[in-house]
């Protein structure tokens, strides 16, 4: 047959309307276009999802998940109406209700709690970015239990960086994609953040730059890693140390910027006897004191002209105050971290981690670069070009999920301090509001006054014992011990213990248990079976040990059936929602951005945007902040209170189109109500470019610091040293050996003198009593899954359905198993058994699979054979919030003794070949679920 | 037999960046929603919430994991869609002349109005590139976003594969293999881009680049000298420090 082309229209219609808001198919939060197409119902539609090119986070890509975030809108697991409970807790048997019920029964809950003992309600957000207004609630009402999720995910990252160098990666900072020559990247499975890190990675290798990927898995980013460093799961930070002993012994560091920006020259007080031993020499300001190199004199760090000393130390009345940097050459030059101590502990050869050294040394000092931006820093002192340093890091979950996990992202920070590659061109830049030091941020508040708000925000960075949140008969405060002796620095809470803590009324019993978008009867908790078992608890009268639990979600999760009372979210694309610069920013290096999600379609069920509920539960309780002076609801909805609230004065939940004395301007001004419409106007975001000339070194640049102050990032230009040496640390150990009136447990001294080292050190995390269990067990989220909360989306599952455990090839022949053959993994907590698949590009020790595809049989609108059910599971069965006993008669939590991270990876098993079960064990009994199972098949067009 | 135009006047197609993909199925899923909304029927989801979801999809990424002689075993992700080939068997052996590579680019397409669905394409693809659609019953395809790259409704920089347009790491490039100083064949010639499976006779547009060597960073010979203490003991340190300051 002769060919004969078909006439095509090569310029159909693409859609009837864009329309652009943010995505939240994770917690990337990029910029999208809404095809909006009418169908013959003349209704429009949601037709098709693409990235925005203008959007500062993506710039036109999108991965995975946001083009399937259609099939979320879509889902059948879609919650239609705010339910209450009618059958046993876990039953699954709900009742639909009106929101005025629905409000009637929480307020009747939450009203006497307030009145008399507001503690009594702990409220705990999963999905946490708008944390600055539900934490806000959560003040009003005045109980001190409240946090987000950053406890049992990656506080240890987050809190490290801030104590250490005012930020950490991600949120907070990342590589100077244009200028690195050499990336390192630890920990990081395929996840946070999404995009940037692709199109970064995409756009290093463009240029032949190097890419080191530290992970014992190598999928992902690692898999595209010219070099690969399948290190033993833990031992990063004793890696990291080892390649900081190889560099000082070297000589390879960046002495004028250690000299210059960070506490290496700063004094230490050395006399033993001092209840200040450890501390910072200050002046009568409180400012750390250095040797000037000029004078050779004590003198202010921040003293016009001084010329801080590394070397020289300071002598008087018998004792020798000595810098900082004398201690991190004690320490780290010690034989204790030569490669050659450290290799068999990592799993990596002597000669490896010596030429990973040697590379970074290389890039760092051999290629170092010169930028034409004239400067000034804080000091005074003008320089006429920007010296870069072209090595940067990332790293995520996958070093701070440890209990060594803090000391580990501070040994990271250290390394790249130590090059001097932190805010300078080609190295890891900082993105508003960051640069900004622990000691800017808030401390923790639980002072609690029934009937009034809480005494400040709830969440901060304690330096010292007198800021632990501790009550007066010394125990603990909050719900979850954060900011107790057990884990001081606790700087998001710790959400993996409140459920366990309030079953055991430990430290105290509560009423209402009160959460958002938090899984914790399924793989958000550790322990699940056992946390079911709590949830449904009941004491001597059979009532429930958690009195009440009320539930917030958009979907038929698995949490839903363990609850008394749901309030029906929405999907993302039916919101407002201020994705702020007081929250969890999505700035860049060189710009101050916030952005919106406002609803690009009505929602079709009877569902609210879980804030707006907040606003008009929060007026029915008469909270603070939530009434007028007459009583009446102040905030109508959330999107009320993006335009209306003001933080302070000029400071609102968006910085982009402000009311000012001559029409609009950006950072601060009043009050705008048209704010959300200019948004909408300019594709959902707002971006403040910095000039050039203050977008390096911020935290000692004039220029940067001034222009924080106007944007409103600041009130004042703060200008500090990066912490090598955490005091506060050093605070807590001084506790410990028995200075100051607040004194912890004595069974707690000894940790804490050890853990609490202020320069970071590395610790052995094995699990005391797991003997005969030594396999490292993992897991990771696929890119195109991790925190969509979606395996029910119906595209996405077809890519990721089915999460094997994946053995490395030496496992496998040890067990004899073959692809397809299940096994028996155990640890001292439990056991499983499920279907395992080889893996050769894997640490020879380590087993993993995908987190968060098992479902629970009747969640998600899914068939109860879905493969998520019946070969899915979770490694959550084998992880204990406690530790096995160790005989002492206590039980030591599975957390960072610093900041009680929970510490996942430290997970070891036993791996047994099994007799292939009809379904992965343990298996569930099917829940209930009050939405219909989804659709057969699908095929549809929204347009014509 | 349907037969292949002699010639064409471009050769559009896709360089595949394997050094750089980090298998992230971005690509994958742009390609179903454009084309699910978009040319011929939609590409429809079977049992899509139930015990063995299928769908069709007109790209795919598998991931293969190569375990070389020496070193590490290394996992390469290999996105697979048409690859429009010059000789393409797919359109010389449909019997009802749906299937045809368009004379003015070189775009292998399915006209939906003549397939009947019989599937002998699908067969004589080497590569597996056609996926028929259970519920249309009619073969679907790569379009290279033939409904896209021309359409004058987008902006100019939009007229890409919605594959492209998407890719966060940049791992795909659009252009035409007829211009030796188009984008794709400069990329080609530079990064040494290969047919694949060129044994098939096919002559596929789409071009791969390979990874580069992986785990091949000097050891410690080249790289010693960086490491050389500076000081024999440890107690000199402070002392060389001294004198290092000096010369800042």
């Amino acid at each position: 047959m002769a060919a004969s082309q078909p006439t095509l229209d090569l310029s159909p219609k693409v859609s009837d309307e864009i329309r652009k808001t943010t995505c939240y198919m994770c917690a990337c939060r990029c910029g999208i276009n809404v095809h909006m197409k009418k169908g013959d119902d003349g209704e429009m539609r949601v037709a098709y999802i693409e990235g925005n090119r203008d959007h500062p986070v993506n710039k036109g890509v999108l991965c995975a998940k946001g083009s399937a975030g259609i099939m979320q809108h879509n889902a059948p697991s879609r919650l239609r109406s705010p339910l209450k409970r009618v059958g046993p807790r876990g039953s699954g048997e709900f009742e639909e209700i009106s929101w005025d019920e629905a409000y009637q029964i929480a307020a009747d809950w939450l009203d006497p709690i307030r009145r008399e003992n507001p503690e009594k309600l702990a409220f705990f957000t999963g999905r946490d970015q708008s944390q600055s207004f539900t934490s806000l609630w959560a003040q009003a009402f005045g109980t001190p239990n409240y946090a987000a999720h950053g406890g049992f995910c990656s506080v240890n990252m987050a809190a490290a960086g801030i104590y250490t160098m005012g930020g950490a990666f991600w949120e907070f900072g990342q590589p100077d994609w244009d200028h690195t020559k050499l990336f390192m990247l630890f920990g990081v499975a395929e996840d946070h953040d999404s995009n940037p890190i692709k199109m970064g990675i995409g756009k290093i290798k463009a240029r032949g730059a190097r890419v080191i990927g530290v992970n014992p898995i190598r999928t992902g980013y690692n898999a595209v890693a010219d070099d690969w460093v399948g290190i033993t799961p833990g031992t990063d930070g004793l890696f990291i140390l080892s390649m900081i002993h190889c560099l000082m012994k070297a000589g390879k560091m960046d002495l004028n910027y250690l000299a210059q920006y960070t506490d290496a020259p700063v004094l230490v007080n050395g006399d033993e006897n001092s209840p200040e031993y450890g501390l910072y020499l200050r002046d009568e300001d409180g400012k750390q004191l250095v040797i000037d190199r000029v004078t050779g004199k004590l003198t202010p760090f921040d003293k016009p002209g001084v010329k801080p000393d590394l070397a020289a130390s300071h002598r008087a009345k018998g004792f020798t105050h000595r810098p900082v940097f004398h201690k991190m050459a004690e320490m780290y030059l010690s034989e204790e971290y030569a490669p050659e101590a450290v290799a068999d502990r990592c799993g990596i050869p002597a000669r490896r981690i010596r030429a990973i050294a040697a590379e970074l040394a290389r890039v760092a000092f051999d290629e170092a670069f010169e930028l034409d931006h004239a400067w000034t820093d804080f000091r005074g002192e003008k320089h006429d070009k920007m010296i870069g340093r072209p090595v940067s890091f990332h790293a995520m979950r996958g070093i701070s999920a440890h209990a060594n996990g803090f000391q580990t992202c501070r040994a990271l920070h250290t390394l790249q301090i130590i090059l001097g590659t932190v805010e300078v061109p080609g190295g890891f830049r900082f993105k508003p509001p960051y640069p900004k030091p622990a000691t800017a941020h808030p401390k923790p508040h639980v002072g609690m006054t029934p009937g009034a708000p809480l005494n400040g925000p709830h969440l901060g960075f304690v330096h010292g014992p007198d800021d632990l949140a501790l009550k007066e008969d010394g125990t603990p405060a909050r719900i979850d011990k954060a900011f107790t002796w057990e884990n001081p620095m606790s700087s998001h809470g710790l959400m993996h213990m409140v459920i366990s803590n309030a079953h055991a009324g430990d430290p105290y019993k509560i009423d209402t248990l009160f959460m958002y978008m938090a899984n914790m009867s399924w793989n958000s908790s550790m322990n699940t079976g056992g946390v079911m078992e709590m949830l449904t608890d009941t004491d001597e009268n059979g009532d429930y040990v958690i009195p009440h639990i009320i539930y917030s979600d958009a979907y038929s999760s698995e949490m839903v059936a363990y609850s008394d009372l749901i309030l029906p979210d929405t999907t993302y694309l039916e919101r407002h929602d201020c994705i702020s610069l007081l929250d969890r920013p999505i700035c860049e290096a060189d710009a101050a951005a916030d952005a919106i999600r406002w609803p690009v379609v009505e929602p079709d069920r009877n569902v609210k945007g879980f804030q707006s509920a907040l606003c008009d539960l929060g007026a029915k309780l008469g909270l603070p902040g939530f009434v007028n002076d007459d009583g009446s609801q102040k905030y109508a909805d959330y999107a009320d209170y993006i335009t209306n609230h003001q933080r302070r004065p000029g400071i609102g939940p968006l910085a982009g189109w402000r009311m000012g004395e001559n029409g609009l301007q950006h950072g601060r001004g009043d009050v705008n109500e048209g704010q959300l419409q200019s948004y909408i106007n300019n594709g959902g975001f707002f971006v403040e470019h910095i000039p050039d000339g203050a977008n390096y070194y911020k935290p000692w640049n004039r220029a940067y610091q001034d222009w924080a102050v106007g944007m409103g990032l600041y009130d004042s230009p703060q200008p500090y040293l990066f912490s090598l040496y955490v005091e506060p640390m050093r605070k807590f150990q001084l506790a410990a050996e028995g200075h100051g009136d607040r004194q912890p447990p004595d069974h707690l001294r000894d940790r804490i003198k050890h853990t609490m080292s202020p320069l970071p050190i590395w610790y052995e995390t094995d699990q005391q009593g797991n003997e005969g269990y030594t396999v490292n067990a993992l897991t990771q989220r696929p890119m195109a899954m991790y925190h969509s909360w979606g395996s029910q989306n119906a595209w996405l599952r077809q890519l990721h359905g089915r999460n094997p455990l994946y053995l490395p090839t030496k496992l496998m022949r040890e067990h004899d198993l073959s692809d397809g053959n299940w096994a028996r993994v155990s640890s001292p907590h439990g056991e499983i058994t499920v279907p395992v698949m080889e893996m050769a590009a894997l640490n020879h020790n380590t087993v993993w699979t995908w987190n968060a595809i098992g479902k629970r049989k009747g969640a998600w609108a899914l068939d109860k054979d879905a493969p998520e059910a019946t070969q899915g599971f979770l490694l959550n069965h084998l992880i204990h919030e406690l530790m096995p006993p160790k005989g002492d008669g206590m039980r030591w939590a599975n957390s960072d003794p610093i900041t009680g991270q929970a510490a996942w990876f430290d997970l070891k098993v036993k791996i047994e070949k099994a007799t292939a079960p009809a379904e992965s064990q343990p298996a569930m009994p099917p829940l209930k679920t009050p939405v219909p199972q989804g659709p057969k098949d699908l095929a549809w067009k929204v347009g014509k | 037999m349907t037969t292949l135009p002699t010639s064409t006047q471009k050769k559009l197609g896709l360089v595949i960046d394997l050094d750089t993909c980090v298998g992230c199925h971005a690509c994958v899923i742009s390609c179903k929603g454009w084309n699910t909304e978009n040319y011929g029927a939609p590409l429809s989801d079977q049992d899509a919430y139930g015990a063995n979801p299928s769908g069709t999809f007109l790209n795919r990424v598998h991931s293969y994991e190569v375990q070389p002689a020496e070193g590490a075993a290394q996992l390469i992700h290999f996105p697979k869609s048409c690859l429009h080939c010059e000789d393409a068997p797919c359109v010389t052996v449909c019997p009802t002349g749906a299937s045809y590579k368009r004379v003015e680019d070189g775009i292998v397409l399915v006209n939906e109005s003549d397939c009947i669905g019989c599937g002998l394409c699908a067969w004589a693809c080497p590569y597996g590139a056609r996926e028929m659609d259970a519920e249309e019953k009619v073969m679907k395809k790569c379009t290279l976003c033939v409904d896209r790259i021309y359409n004058e409704n987008l902006p100019e920089e939009d007229r890409e594969p919605a594959c492209v347009r998407t890719c966060p790491a940049g791992a795909r490039h659009f252009g035409d293999f007829a211009d030796p100083d188009s984008n794709v064949s400069r990329l080609t010639a530079e990064r040494g881009g290969v047919d694949l499976m060129p044994e098939q006779g096919t002559k596929p547009v789409n071009k791969y680049l390979p990874p580069r060597p992986k785990d091949a960073m000097p050891e410690i010979d080249v790289l010693a000298p960086y490491l050389e203490p500076v000081v024999a003991e440890p107690k000199g340190f402070i002392s060389w420090l001294d004198k290092a300051l000096e010369k800042l």
